[in-house]
C-alpha cells in the first residue's frame, strides 16, 4: 500500500517538475526583456548605459540557468508567482480572489451532477434494457456531445432574456438580497452539473450491473433481504466506491467547462481571470494560473490513486 | 452442395460480419449518413456558399435570413451560412488530423512496446502514464497565453496530449498477438521485429484503432470549439465553429440575432453526436461481446 502510493508520488511529483521546466523556459522565451517590463521608463532613461546591466545583475537575470530555475521554483512554490503586469498587485493575490467563485460553482455543479446521475443510473441498471435505460444512454451521449458554452448562450436566451427567470451574467447584482448569489449560480452551475451528469451515470449504470451480479448479492436475498434492502445497502454502496476515483478523473474537465461558462456567464473566477490575462498579454497571471491547475490536477490525480487502492485493496499487491 | 458451403463461409468475413452489425445500428447509419452530409458540405464550400466567408459588406451587415442571405449576415455584413460552411472545413480538419496523428503515434509506439517489449516497453509505457495525467488545458492556456494562439498549435497539442490512449489498447492486443502462432511462425522464418510489426501487429489492431480513433475525432472537435471560443484557437477571421460563438457574447445580440450562435453551435452539437454514434456503433460492430 505505501509503496504503491510512494511509487503515485514520484511519477506525480515527476510530471509536476517537467510541466515546471516547461512553463519556466516558456516565461524566458515570452517576447520583451523582463527589465524593460519591470523597471519605469523614465528611471530606465535616466539611469545611464550600464544601468541595464546592474539592473540585470540585481535581479539574477545573469546567473546560470540552472541556478535562476530552482530559484523561480522556490520562489512560486512559496507563492511568491511576481506581479501583474496589469494591476501591480502580487500574482497570488490577484489569483486567490478568483478562486472562492471558481470552487462554489464547481462545487455546486458537482452536487447537482451526482444528485441526477446516481438516481438515474440505478434506474438505468435496475430496469436494464428498458425504454429508460435506452433513453439515458442516447441522453448522456447527447449531453456529452453539446458543447457547454453553446448550452450556456441558449440558457441565457431562453431562461433570461425571454423568459426573465435568472440573470445573465455576474455573481451578485448591487442592492440583491440574500438568494441572490444562488439566483446567479443556478444556470451556470446547472449546465456543468449536465455535462458531468452523463458520463456519471454510466459509471453509475455499469459499476451497479457488475455488483448485481455477484455472488454476495445472491447471498443476501437468499438470507432474506428485499429487493430495495439488497439494492441500496448491498449493491448500490458498493457500486458508489469506484465513483469516488472518477470525480477526481473528471476535475481537470470540469475546471475546463468551468472556464467556458464562467466566459459566458461573466462569473468573477479563476477562468475568466485566465482568459482576460491572454488577452491582455499578463504572463505572470498567465503562469501563476498554469501552475495552480497543474498541481490542482496532479493532486486529483494522486487523491484518485490512492482512494482507488484504498478502496479495493487488491490494487497494492501488484 | 460444396459450392453453396463455400460461398456461405466467405461472405462471413469478419470484416463483412462487422458491416452487417454496423449497418444494423440505426443511430450509427443516421449518424455516418449525417457526417457524409457535413463533410460533402465542407469539401464543397467554394460552390455551395454563394458568398466570399470573409467578404464585409457594411452595407448590409446584421440582416436576418433571407433569400440572398441563407442564415443572415454578422455585425461586419459578412455571410453566416457561407462562414458556417467554411468553418467546418476548420472544424473537421483539425480533428482529423489531430487524431489521426495522435493515433498514428500511438499505434506505431504501442505496437513497438507490445512486440520488443523490455527497456523500449518500460520508457514508452511510463511515458503515456505521464502524458495522461498531464492536464492538457494547462499546455493550451501557457503556449496560447506565451506563444499566441494558433490553429497548427492546437493540432500538435491535442495529437501530443491524445496518443496515450491507442497506444494503451494497442499494447494490450500486441502482447495476445505476439504469442500467436502465425505471428511465431514467420518469426521462426526470420522475419525481423520491424517486419512484424508492419505485417501481422498494424493490420491485425487496425479495427480497434479505428474505434479509438473515431472517439478521439469528437473530442478533439469539441475541444477545439471551446478553445476557439475562448479565443485561443482559431484565429479571426478564419472563421471556425468556435470562434463564430465568439462574436455572441453580447446580450443584446444574443436576443436580436439567433441567427448568428444558433447554426454554429448546433453544426458543432449535431457533428460531434453524430461522431460519437459512429464510434458507438463501430465499437459494437468490431467487438460484439460489448454488446448489452
Amino acid at each position: 500500500m505505501l509503496t504503491y502510493v510512494a511509487r503515485r508520488l514520484m511519477v506525480n511529483v515527476g510530471v509536476f517538475l517537467l510541466i515546471s521546466v516547461g512553463v519556466f523556459l516558456l516565461v524566458r522565451a515570452a517576447p520583451g526583456d523582463p527589465v524593460r517590463m519591470m523597471v519605469n521608463p523614465e528611471q530606465l532613461a535616466a539611469g545611464g548605459p550600464d544601468f541595464i546591466a546592474r539592473k540585470r545583475a540585481e535581479l539574477g537575470l545573469d546567473d546560470p540557468v540552472v541556478v535562476r530555475y530552482v530559484v523561480w521554483l522556490r520562489d512560486a512554490l512559496t507563492g511568491d508567482l511576481g506581479y501583474s503586469f496589469v494591476s501591480h498587485r502580487p500574482v497570488s493575490a490577484v489569483l486567490g480572489e478568483r478562486i472562492g467563485p471558481t470552487v462554489l460553482l464547481m462545487g455546486t455543479a458537482l452536487l447537482l451532477g451526482l444528485l441526477v446521475a446516481v438516481p438515474a443510473g440505478t434506474l438505468a441498471a435496475v430496469r436494464r434494457n428498458s425504454a429508460a435505460d435506452y433513453a439515458s444512454a442516447v441522453v448522456s451521449l447527447a449531453v456529452i456531445s453539446v458543447p457547454s458554452f453553446f448550452l450556456g448562450i441558449a440558457a441565457i436566451y431562453v431562461f433570461s432574456l425571454t423568459l426573465g427567470w435568472f440573470p445573465s451574467s455576474g455573481m451578485t447584482t448591487p442592492g440583491g438580497g440574500g438568494t441572490d448569489v444562488l439566483a446567479h449560480l443556478v444556470l451556470p452551475a446547472a449546465i456543468l452539473a449536465l455535462s458531468i451528469a452523463g458520463p456519471f451515470m454510466r459509471y453509475v449504470r455499469g459499476g451497479l450491473i457488475a455488483e448485481l451480479g455477484a455472488d454476495y448479492i445472491r447471498t443476501a436475498e437468499a438470507k432474506g433481504a428485499g429487493p430495495p434492502r439488497v439494492l441500496l445497502r448491498h449493491a448500490l454502496r458498493n457500486a458508489l466506491i469506484p465513483l469516488i476515483t472518477v470525480i477526481m478523473i473528471y476535475v481537470p474537465q470540469l475546471l475546463a467547462g468551468a472556464v467556458a461558462l464562467e466566459q459566458v456567464f461573466a462569473w468573477p473566477g479563476m477562468g475568466q481571470l485566465a482568459i482576460s490575462s491572454i488577452g491582455q498579454l499578463d504572463y505572470p497571471v498567465v503562469i501563476g494560473f498554469a501552475l495552480f491547475i497543474a498541481v490542482l490536477v496532479l493532486l486529483c490525480n494522486l487523491a484518485a490513486d490512492v482512494l482507488y487502492a484504498v478502496a479495493d485493496p487488491r490494487i497494492s499487491l501488484q | 452442395m460444396t459450392a453453396v458451403l463455400t460461398t456461405q463461409i466467405s461472405r462471413r468475413s469478419p470484416a463483412r460480419l462487422a458491416l452487417r452489425r454496423f449497418l444494423r445500428n440505426r443511430m450509427a447509419v443516421a449518424g455516418a449518413v449525417f457526417l457524409v452530409l457535413v463533410v460533402l458540405l465542407a469539401v464543397c464550400a467554394p460552390f455551395v456558399a454563394g458568398h466570399d466567408p470573409n467578404a464585409v459588406d457594411l452595407t448590409a451587415f446584421r440582416r436576418p435570413p433571407s433569400g440572398e442571405h441563407l442564415l443572415g449576415t454578422d455585425s461586419s455584413g459578412r455571410d453566416v451560412f457561407a462562414r458556417l460552411v467554411y468553418a467546418g472545413r476548420v472544424s473537421l480538419l483539425v480533428g482529423l488530423v489531430a487524431s489521426l496523428a495522435a493515433v498514428m503515434a500511438g499505434t506505431l509506439l504501442g505496437a513497438v512496446a507490445g512486440v520488443i517489449g523490455g527497456v523500449a516497453d518500460a520508457v514508452i509505457m511510463r511515458t503515456a502514464d505521464v502524458v495522461l495525467s498531464f492536464p492538457s488545458l494547462v499546455v493550451v492556456v501557457v503556449l496560447a497565453g506565451v506563444l499566441g494562439p494558433s490553429a497548427p498549435m492546437l493540432v500538435v497539442v491535442f495529437a501530443a496530449c491524445n496518443w496515450p490512449t491507442s497506444c494503451r489498447v494497442v499494447r494490450g492486443l500486441a502482447l495476445g498477438l505476439r504469442e500467436q502462432e502465425y505471428v511465431q511462425a514467420s518469426r521462426a522464418f526470420g522475419a525481423g521485429r520491424a517486419s512484424i510489426i508492419a505485417r501481422h501487429i498494424v493490420p491485425a489492431v487496425l479495427a480497434q484503432v479505428a474505434v479509438v480513433g473515431t472517439l478521439l475525432v469528437a473530442q478533439i472537435i469539441l475541444l477545439e470549439a471551446v478553445l476557439s471560443f475562448l479565443g485561443l484557437g482559431v484565429q479571426a477571421p478564419q472563421a471556425s465553429w468556435g470562434n463564430m460563438l465568439t462574436d455572441a457574447q453580447n446580450l443584446t445580440l444574443i436576443r436580436t440575432m439567433p441567427w448568428l450562435w444558433l447554426p454554429p453551435g448546433l453544426a458543432i452539437a449535431l457533428t460531434v453526436l453524430a461522431v460519437n454514434f459512429v464510434g458507438d456503433g463501430l465499437r459494437d460492430a468490431v467487438d460484439p461481446r460489448g454488446v448489452r
